[in-house]
């Protein structure tokens, strides 16, 4: 069996965001850039997999400018075997996205494809389960464990209510939440090796799909800034105020 | 408890657009080193640095080392001995080892980063594998084909430990004195017998086998350091088969107790007939010994940044969080009951003397570094020799200023925390405790000195001093012309110029008298230091102000570094005019005074 993993480049977690100063998007340049928490975890958990002897081989693909293929570097030095790299210069949208996934899944023939759950930039939480629908393959998202036999997928899911059970045929879409597992730390040896491994550059048109735009930027602007809190005597005081502001 | 960031942005700015790595390409340690495989090591190391070396930064301090009475054995504190693991099993013990022995090759400019990182987060685990790659580094050098291949790819893999085994109760700096005696046996191994003490990382249970190199006297051996042989010494003898089989006559007999570092054990060492194998020479220990003691001088310097840099982040972090008074321009944030501290004066004159020191000499030791890379493998005599100057004259001046400055930078945070940082939650006196070691060992830092005007400035025949001055005069030559950067050149200029007369001077007057020489030689030692920060502040400057004009992005990243080579130029340079006067005051002020006056 063969895991397709999806890496999508984000600011790192760490940097306090901020928006440039003409709007048109959050400030990049020399900003630490890092392959998305989520999407980490979901590759360690495909590198698991194969490790165990469930999977042959480990495939990680992102869609981007040139500079996604670091995250993909850092996703063979994980151990990933080889990497798709889907160029183009605009971000699509969740939908465009799982458009272009799509014509990887049906190149490639995973038996699992592994997503995060959302990306941490837009947290859209959408990709995953559209792929599944346009793939007509089932799903199970927010994977907080994963176990595998006779074709099928059991996967343990947080939701609301708290952590239930599912299980699906594959190929199958999972999606991986924050406690599935914790990525390894990179090993250098396996940094360099890296680099000698196959990286396929892919064009859009060669998958058949024209362009990725499917927005326009408008304007980004920070959250405003909060007004400072008010301190009141008594409950009475605060039932006038709720009042006033037509609260109550 | 402070949080390491490790400084990224800096090192990719240095590494991309700082250093001038052409004289390095086509050198076979440069192949692999792509910028990708930089950005991936700097990541990934820094990566690990934060979140698993940080993390038991203050554990291993409130724990310490445990020293097992019965079995002389040393327990690290919870948490190291799996740090360790991780640390060595991803690879980093290898960064810059040679390939043959299963290193990565990378150069060492490199792991000069990552030493920083290591050390900010955590000096006293940087120590274990400090002492290795120094350990690694002698017997690369002098071992015998068989003990390479013998000892060399464990201690690259980090599963054995390396020692460096020089001190003595009645012998520190001056190791002329050693009593440790080795008697030859007839299969060529020796006998080794006597006391060390103060041994780093000398018994732990992080590694499986620890590999001492210990200096000591064979008999009939000449007085003085003209009679000392560097020997081998094994905890566990290794067997046909390279594993650790029995146990050798050296046993670690107590810890100190001390005032810093204090998961790095610091080990009294018995050697009780212990057997032990000659590396190089008989009677060259001393030489093979300084070729580790070069290297772990300029690592010991950048333990001192490492450390500077972290107690300089918690310092800002602090100084924007920590609300008192109002600034004396009027209130900055009005909607709040007083100002951030960052706004007061005296509070950025400390944390800009902080960022001022810890860039300035991050650039110094990575461009250092490239010299030594340069030094080490470079396949033109040429050009090593001449790189070996450049590091020759710096690795006093690194090792003395940035520890100095280390333990400054390190008070300096503290001040800015005020009480919070006397007390110990802030883990700010950590540092100030941790870091006063680097001053002390590796050569005190007044040995530093006297070695910078005893042997670096008469070495070479002038040729030392040369690597330095020329480059920087035509630098100052390159950029007289253009008038943006003349606040940056010009206090360059003067210092170095101000540095050549002062060195004429030290030179014409400790001909006729060595106590001159070694009066001046502290305060000459931050006269030189200064003004090598001052050359790469103008060449920081001067880059960032190209990228400025180019219009490239990170403005602010860029104005940050002309803002900060200003702040140095023109109030940390000027130290060296006072530096000149106390050098010309001479040694009489210092030398009339009789003992009894004290
Ligand atoms: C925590 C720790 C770890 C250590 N790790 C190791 C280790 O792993 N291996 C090892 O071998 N040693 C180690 N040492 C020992 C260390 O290297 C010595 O402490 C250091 O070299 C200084 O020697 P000393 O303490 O005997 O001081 P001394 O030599 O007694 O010096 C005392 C003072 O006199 C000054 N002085 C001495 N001679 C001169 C001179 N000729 N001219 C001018 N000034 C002079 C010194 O600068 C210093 O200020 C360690 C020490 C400590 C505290």
């Amino acid at each position: 069996m063969k895991i397709l993993v999806t890496l999508k480049r984000v600011v790192d977690y760490n940097v306090r965001v901020r928006v440039k100063s003409d709007g048109s998007g959050v400030e990049t340049d020399g900003v630490k850039m890092s392959i998305n928490p989520f999407d980490e975890i979901a590759l360690e958990e495909a590198l698991r997999i194969k490790e165990r002897g469930d999977a042959e081989e480990v495939v990680v693909a992102s869609i981007g400018a040139a500079d996604v293929q670091q995250q993909l570097r850092t996703g063979l030095a994980m151990g990933a075997d080889r990497a798709l790299h889907v160029e183009t210069e605009s971000a699509p949208q969740p939908l465009t996205a799982a458009r272009i996934l799509l014509k990887l899944v049906e190149r490639e023939e995973p038996g699992i494809v592994f997503l995060g759950k959302q990306a941490i930039d837009d947290d859209c939480n959408q990709t995953g389960q559209m792929l599944a629908a346009l793939w007509d393959r089932p799903q199970a998202t927010f994977a907080s464990k994963v176990e595998l036999s006779d074709g099928k997928a059991s996967v343990t899911r947080e939701v609301d209510a708290g952590l239930e059970t599912i299980q699906v045929d594959l190929p199958a879409v999972l999606t991986s939440d924050l406690r599935l597992n914790e990525p390894r730390f990179v090993k250098l040896p396996e940094i360099m090796k890296a680099k000698r491994k196959p990286l396929d550059i892919i064009a859009l048109d060669e998958l058949g799909i024209e362009d990725a735009v499917d927005h326009q930027i408008s304007d980004f602007q920070p959250p405003p800034k909060r007004a400072g809190g008010k301190i009141l005597e008594s409950a009475g005081e605060l039932v006038d105020e709720l009042k006033n502001k037509g609260l109550l | 408890m402070p949080r390491y960031k490790a400084p990224l942005e800096d090192f990719r700015f240095l590494y991309n657009e700082f250093l001038d790595l052409s004289a390095c390409a086509g050198m076979t340690s440069m192949e692999e080193a792509t910028p990708d495989i930089f950005e991936a090591v700097l990541t990934e190391g820094a990566r690990i640095s934060e979140e698993r070396l940080q993390p038991l930064n203050a554990i291993g301090d409130e724990i310490g080392c445990k020293f097992n009475e019965a079995d002389g054995s040393v327990t690290m504190p919870d948490g190291f001995v799996d740090a360790y693991k991780d640390y060595a099993g991803a690879g980093w013990t290898g960064l810059t080892a040679d390939p043959e022995y299963g290193g990565q090759g990378l150069p060492v400019f490199l792991g000069l980063a990552m030493s920083e990182m290591i050390n900010a987060a955590n000096a006293s685990f940087a120590a274990y594998p400090g002492l290795t790659l120094g350990a690694y580094e002698v017997l690369h050098r002098y071992g015998t084909e068989e003990q390479k291949k013998r000892y060399l790819p464990k201690m690259v893999s980090g599963q054995w430990g390396g020692t460096m085994n020089l001190t003595e109760p009645q012998c520190g700096t001056d190791l002329g004195l050693i009593r440790t005696r080795a008697e030859p046996r007839d299969d060529g191994s020796y006998v080794v017998t006597g006391t060390k003490i103060w041994i780093s990382a000398g018994e732990h249970d992080m590694v499986e086998n620890n590999i001492h190199l210990v200096l000591a006297r064979t008999p009939g051996a000449p007085a003085g350091t003209r009679g000392i042989s560097l020997f081998l010494v094994p905890k566990f003898l290794v067997d046909e088969n390279g594993n650790p089989g029995e146990r050798n006559g050296v046993k670690c007999t107590g810890l100190e107790k001390k005032m810093g570092i204090k998961s790095s054990a610091t080990c009294e060492m018995q050697y009780t007939a212990a057997k032990g194998y000659l590396v190089g020479e008989e009677n060259r220990g001393l030489a093979a010994m300084f070729t580790m003691m070069n290297a772990a001088r300029l690592v010991t310097g950048i333990q001192g940044l490492g450390m500077a840099s972290a107690a300089y982040q918690a310092a800002v972090d602090f100084a924007r969080e920590r609300l008192q008074g109002r600034s004396l321009a009027g209130a900055r944030y009005p909607d709040k009951p007083a100002d951030p501290i960052i706004v007061h004066p005296d509070v950025r004159r400390m944390l800009l003397e902080s960022k001022a020191f810890v860039e300035g000499a991050r650039a110094l030791g990575l461009y250092t570094g490239v010299q030594l890379e340069l030094e080490l493998r470079h396949p033109d005599e040429q050009v090593r020799q001449r790189a070996g100057y450049w590091v020759a004259l710096m690795t006093p001046i690194i090792k003395a200023y940035f520890t100095d400055m280390g333990s400054e930078v390190a008070n300096l945070s503290m001040q800015v925390h005020g009480g919070a940082g006397y007390v110990r939650d802030t883990g700010v006196e950590q540092f100030v405790r941790d870091v006063r070691i680097t001053q002390i060992y590796e050569g005190t830092n007044g040995i530093q000195a006297l070695d910078l005007v005893g042997r670096k400035l008469v070495g070479n025949s002038g040729e030392n001093l040369k690597a330095f001055f020329e480059p920087v005069q035509a630098f100052v030559a390159e950029h007289a012309e253009n008038d943006a950067l003349a606040c940056y050149i010009k206090p360059l200029e003067d210092a170095a110029g101000l540095l050549q007369e002062t060195t004429a001077t030290v030179y014409s007057k400790m001909s006729s008298d060595p106590e001159e020489a070694g009066a001046a030689s502290v305060d000459y030692l931050r006269m030189f230091a200064l003004t090598a920060m001052a050359y790469m502040w103008a060449r920081q400057a001067v880059v960032a102000h190209g990228q400025l004009e180019k219009g490239r992005g990170r403005a602010a990243f860029y104005q940050s570094k002309l803002d900060t080579a200003r702040f140095f130029m023109t109030r940390m340079l000027p130290d060296t005019l006072s530096l000149g006067e106390r050098v010309r005051a001479g040694a009489g002020p210092v030398m009339t005074p009789s003992d009894e006056e004290f």
